[in-house]
């Protein structure tokens, strides 16, 4: 409760969060299929410039007219089923909106995709995948750290050894090593990938916390009133220790959103058919060279809006959740 | 003409944007040439904020000083280099990284303009003044190869370095042992005589004021309550607060209850130790272990309904005794008898039922007391575990009786910890004992962390519950006349052994172990 109110007298925190939430939101409207599920409509011209650049830009791509149609063959004994055949075509393109259109609001993609959506569709891959594996990742973490801190001993020296073969091979090699024995495409592959990888900065954190709590004598006094190991160790010492775990998620949320980037850069992220921040880049390293900027910048300017309401909402959330900080 | 005069200070600290709370409400008090004040009042009185106005350590961003308050040094404005403080910590106030001798020969080339040379030659003569061993070898110590006492008498060279007129202590002996403390304040005095300077010294200790003040300042949320010559404020004070300030101590100075009649040590005791040891392994140097000898065969028994005081100093093995009882801490050896079943050779299973006839009562209650519950998770917690009571609602009736019988308000169960006093915690915790209505209790420095009228009414409560309920009580302290006032029995420990036991008045009539006599030697003597 303390908390909560301390964060809210913070203003940076307040702007930070409420753009989170338009994330979020965004991303649970379009998982649900409310919006941007056309994404893969094409509905510009290829290249499509954005709106606000558009006009000049408009006029050489309007080259795009649809051919002069071929007169009838009279002596063609499928006449009929031609004739047929392209009425149907013409229908078809009069419901889609006759012509594809010449701009659209951030531009569109090689096949015409309207980049917004494409954005907003990629931007719910993106975010799952950062926050489902920084949760992966903080609770194996936490569970370590907490096993290994608490305990000590013979469990505390497994936990270490364990722990430096983790961080003695270096990251890129180790996502690459696990990607190639999960051997298969998809946000699930992306998300154990990342999770099976980050969990050592929350686990160092968390067992020095451990270890530094359970001599306090509000543990030893819990001891003392009989309460279990388990109970310790959940109860009474991860509510003093959760600003660290809660910290570490933001901060590993923020790098796994630019490690899926990297990942997907590198043909490891998600499969064809499915957008994403990292797909959308990778693109557009092609189209910068053609100078249709547009995609790029969509997904940049997404990303870094994203990443620095979560860096400073984490910022925030430390200092209201840390019992140590005075307001 | 006096040295200093404060002349109504006033100073206020901010709290946000728009709120302020006034530490100090407009005191004045002097402190004459050649003599030592004592500034005596409990925590929040304000007199470490009026000490660091008047060496302007105050944080002009938090603090906000009256502009009418006159701070006058020997007719003129305060000059940083005649003033000069010496703290409580001293392990936190020397750096650790930097050897002594280069610490104080910073201070001499810094005010005093020396070169290195001289000013090292300078620092040994400090060193020798303040009563450092063999100055010329631990001059080149690092802070943590000196003892407590040690530290802080090379903080009181630093400290008269620049040859100040006004020495301010803030309470430089509550950190040290008695023994230590006695040391400390007889070098202040003889600094204070041979160097014709004044100290101001700031404490709670109305009985070390006493000992070395010539005049006395008693402040009470900062306001002066008291101010006048030691022995007229201490003998006969006219402030109803300062007479309470002294009952609480005087109080102290009697037996609670008559002693025992014989027949009494006779019943078959509760609990009987025998032969207790603990050693620790310590890493010394790459692969060598060196064992420390915390307890070293200790025995003694506990009868229902007694107090046995352990008294010793800080490393004698007294804390480790109170944990190990309750295998909070694993024995190395040595057994310990409840009602004749040994509690150190019986499964965890087993002791689980013991562990409500024996609890502990921590030193610090802002430590022992999960931040994160509220006092009503804290109390329904053990009655949970060991399943007292039927259902919430029961148990939440006996934590509110509970707390009732601890001088606390029902109400209390919704609120956390941290809005609560010292004293008041203290009784969160003792009410948590208590809801497994144990036989034994151990107070581990129950009240040194309190002030002295806190103090008194927490040792109040212990005795009331004591009568009440028939508690055994393990009551470990270094404050000798506490203990005094407790103890049925007294056992007096160092470096882990028992040095001496025996009753309260035989102990404290006649001593016989000169470690004994040593440590009665050094109390400070009220009045």
């Amino acid at each position: 409760m303390r908390a909560w109110r301390r964060l809210c007298a913070d203003r940076v925190a307040m702007v930070a969060l409420a753009l989170l939430a338009a994330f979020l939101l965004l991303a649970a409207l379009s998982a649900a299929g409310l919006v941007a599920a056309d994404w893969e409509d094409e509905v510009g011209v290829s290249y499509a410039p954005p709106l606000f650049a558009g006009a000049m830009a408009a006029s050489s791509v309007s080259s795009a007219a649809p051919a002069q149609a071929l007169p009838d063959n009279p002596f063609d004994p499928l006449a009929d089923d031609i004739r047929a055949l392209r009425a149907q075509l013409a229908s078809a393109t009069a419901t889609t909106g006759v012509a594809r259109r010449a701009t659209l609001p951030l531009g569109g993609d090689k096949w015409g995709h309207d980049v917004l959506k494409k954005t907003i569709k990629g931007g719910e891959t993106s975010i799952v995948v950062g926050l489902v594996a920084a949760l992966l990742a903080v609770a194996i973490g936490t569970v370590f750290g907490a096993l290994s801190g608490y305990c000590g001993g013979v469990v505390d020296d497994f936990f270490n050894w364990f722990y430096s073969i983790f961080t003695a091979i270096p990251s890129v090699l180790m996502i690459l090593a696990v990607a190639a024995v999960l051997q298969q495409k998809g946000v699930l592959t992306i998300v154990l990938i990342l999770g099976l990888t980050g969990w050592t900065a929350p686990f160092r954190l968390i067992r020095a916390e451990y270890i530094k709590h359970k001599a306090r004598e509000y543990v030893l006094a819990a001891d003392a009133i009989g309460a279990s190991h388990w109970r310790r160790m959940f109860h009474h010492i991860l509510p003093n220790v959760s600003h660290v775990a809660l910290v570490q998620l933001s901060i590993l949320a923020v790098g796994f959103i630019k490690a899926e980037v990297i990942l997907t850069f590198l043909g490891f992220g998600v499969p064809v058919g499915v957008v994403s921040w990292g797909s959308m880049l990778n693109e557009a390293q092609g189209e910068l060279l053609l100078g249709r900027w547009w995609q790029l910048a969509a997904a940049a300017t997404a990303m870094a809006l994203l990443v620095t309401a979560f860096s400073l909402f984490t910022d925030a959330l430390r200092d209201a959740l840390d019992p140590k900080v005075k307001p | 003409m006096m040295l200093l005069e404060i002349r109504n200070l006033r100073i206020a600290f901010r709290v946000d944007r728009h709120t302020t709370v006034e530490a100090v409400k407009g005191i004045s008090f002097s402190v004459p040439h050649n003599a030592t004040v004592a500034l005596v009042g409990e925590s929040g009185s304000g007199k470490s904020v009026s000490a660091m106005a008047v060496m302007g350590l105050l944080d002009p961003a938090a603090a906000i000083i009256d502009p009418d308050s006159r701070i006058i040094f020997d007719g003129s404005a305060v000059r940083g280099k005649d003033i000069a403080m010496i703290f409580q910590e001293p392990m936190s106030s020397l750096n650790p990284v930097f050897t002594i001798g280069a610490q104080i020969a910073e201070v001499l080339k810094l005010h005093m303009g020396m070169r290195s040379a001289q000013a090292r030659r300078r620092t040994l003569e400090l060193l020798e003044e303040v009563g450092i061993p063999d100055p010329a070898q631990r001059i080149d110590a690092y802070p943590s190869q000196l003892s407590g006492g040690q530290q802080q008498r090379v903080m009181i060279a630093m400290a008269i370095a620049c040859e100040p007129r006004l020495l301010i202590a803030d309470e430089p002996t509550t950190a040290l042992d008695v023994t230590i403390q006695k040391q400390i304040l007889q070098l202040i005095a003889e600094l204070q005589q041979r160097r014709g300077m004044s100290v101001l010294f700031i404490t709670h200790d109305l009985d070390l004021a006493a000992e070395i003040a010539d005049h006395v300042v008693v402040m009470c949320k900062g306001e002066v309550r008291e101010a006048g010559p030691a022995k007229q404020v201490l003998t006969t004070p006219t402030d109803d607060y300062t007479r309470a300030l002294l009952d609480c101590r005087a109080a102290l100075a009697t037996r609670r209850r008559a002693p025992l009649p014989a027949s009494a040590s006779e019943a078959p005791p509760l609990l009987e130790v025998r032969q207790l040891r603990k050693t620790f392994l310590l890493r010394d140097g790459w692969l060598r272990r060196r064992t420390f000898h915390a307890l070293e065969n200790v025995s003694f028994t506990l009868a229902r309904g007694q107090t046995l005081g352990v008294v010793g100093e800080s490393g004698s093995g007294k804390t480790t005794l109170g944990l190990t009882l309750l295998r909070l801490h694993q024995a190395s050896g040595g057994s310990v008898l409840f009602e004749g079943r040994d509690l150190l050779a019986m499964p965890v299973r087993e002791f689980q039922a013991y562990k409500r006839r024996m609890q502990i009562i921590f030193q610090n209650p802002y430590a022992s007391l999960n931040p994160r519950f509220t006092v009503g998770d804290i109390l329904l917690e053990p009655l949970r575990i060991h399943r007292i009571g039927t259902d919430d609602r029961e148990r939440m009736a006996m934590a509110h009786s509970l707390l009732e019988k601890v001088g606390l308000p029902a109400s209390a169960t919704a609120r956390y910890p941290h809005e609560f006093s010292g004293g008041q915690r203290q009784r969160i915790a003792i009410a948590r004992c208590l809801t497994l209505r144990p036989e034994i209790l151990v107070c581990d420095e129950s009240v040194s962390a309190l002030d002295v009228s806190v103090q008194a009414q927490v040792l109040n409560l212990l005795q009331d519950l004591q009568d009440e309920l028939g508690l055994s009580y393990i009551f470990i302290s270094h404050d000798l006349s506490v203990v005094r006032h407790m103890a049925d029995q007294v056992m007096v420990m160092r470096h882990g052994a028992v040095v001496e036991l025996a009753g309260t008045e035989a102990l404290y009539g006649d001593p016989q172990h000169p470690y004994t006599r040593a440590l009665l030697a050094a109390m400070p003597h009220h009045g």
